[in-house]
């Protein structure tokens, strides 16, 4: 991993990435949200699986009401 | 389809409806009334239903306006401070990370969603799990997921700070990804992230 690409995976701590995930189902994300989640993901599995989690409860919330 | 196949099929869509309106209002003569009102609304205004969605969402959007009345009439005895200051607390989540904000216990893998979504016991199971959110909780997750408010109504018809909003969503989602985990995808616990 590139120096910019690691400083940007660890500026958030796991707990706040998760956080993170949840409010941007309820509003857009900033610029500098964007870039540390897509770095944050792409170098941390556990947030990614999180993130596809909570992307299914969204899914399976629509399904249920329609 | 005439009148009497329409009524049929409306009610259908009862048991439905009173789950739904039991979920967000937590209270079962309020859901009674809210769920009676919607049908009566959907039979006088069938020619409003124009087949553009299912009948299933349309009676949905109707009940989610008779929620939103009965939650204004509610407003003049507001959601207690005290009951709500609970589930606007993160405590409850605080041991799935260690103090420095790193994962304790991963997320367990999900094998197949999509087929999960197929499964009609799939949605028991979710059922089951919305019905075990606090009280709270569950209210404001249903307005935001099934009655599809948006986040500033729903602020503003609980009086609640956006913050308080977020939090809340937030617990609401993390219990029922491990409710769902717990009873759906079969992983007893939360498996131990690898060193």
């Amino acid at each position: 991993m590139n120096p910019i690409s690691r400083y940007l995976a660890e500026r958030l701590a796991c707990r706040d990435v998760t956080r993170l995930i949840s409010q941007l189902q309820e509003r857009p994300p900033t610029l500098s949200e964007r870039l540390k989640l897509h770095f944050h993901l792409a170098a941390c599995e556990a947030c990614a699986g999180f993130d596809r989690q909570v992307a299914f409860v969204r899914e399976a919330m629509r399904r249920y009401r329609t | 389809m005439d009148a009497d196949a329409f009524a049929a099929e409306i009610e259908t869509h009862r048991g439905y409806l009173m789950r739904v309106a039991t979920l967000q209002l937590r209270d079962r003569a309020a859901a009674e009334d809210a769920v009676q009102d919607t049908l009566v609304a959907a039979l006088a205004g069938r020619a409003g239903f124009t087949g553009r969605s299912s009948v299933k969402t349309w009676l949905t959007g109707i009940l989610k306006h008779k929620i939103v009345d009965a939650i204004r009439r509610r407003q003049r005895e507001p959601v207690p401070e005290a009951s709500l200051g609970d589930e606007t607390d993160l405590d409850d989540f605080e041991p799935l990370f260690d103090e420095t904000g790193h994962w304790e216990a991963m997320p367990a893998h999900w094998s197949d969603p999509e087929a999960a979504l197929s499964r009609r016991q799939f949605f028991d199971v979710l059922e089951f799990c919305l019905d075990k959110l606090p009280a709270n909780t569950g209210r404001v997750f249903m307005m935001r997921e099934v009655m599809e408010l948006e986040s500033d109504e729903i602020c503003k018809e609980l009086r609640i700070t956006s913050n308080n909003l977020w939090v809340i969503l937030y617990r609401a989602r993390m219990a029922l990804r491990l409710c769902l985990d717990k009873h759906w995808f079969g992983a007893p616990e939360a498996r131990p992230v690898a060193p």
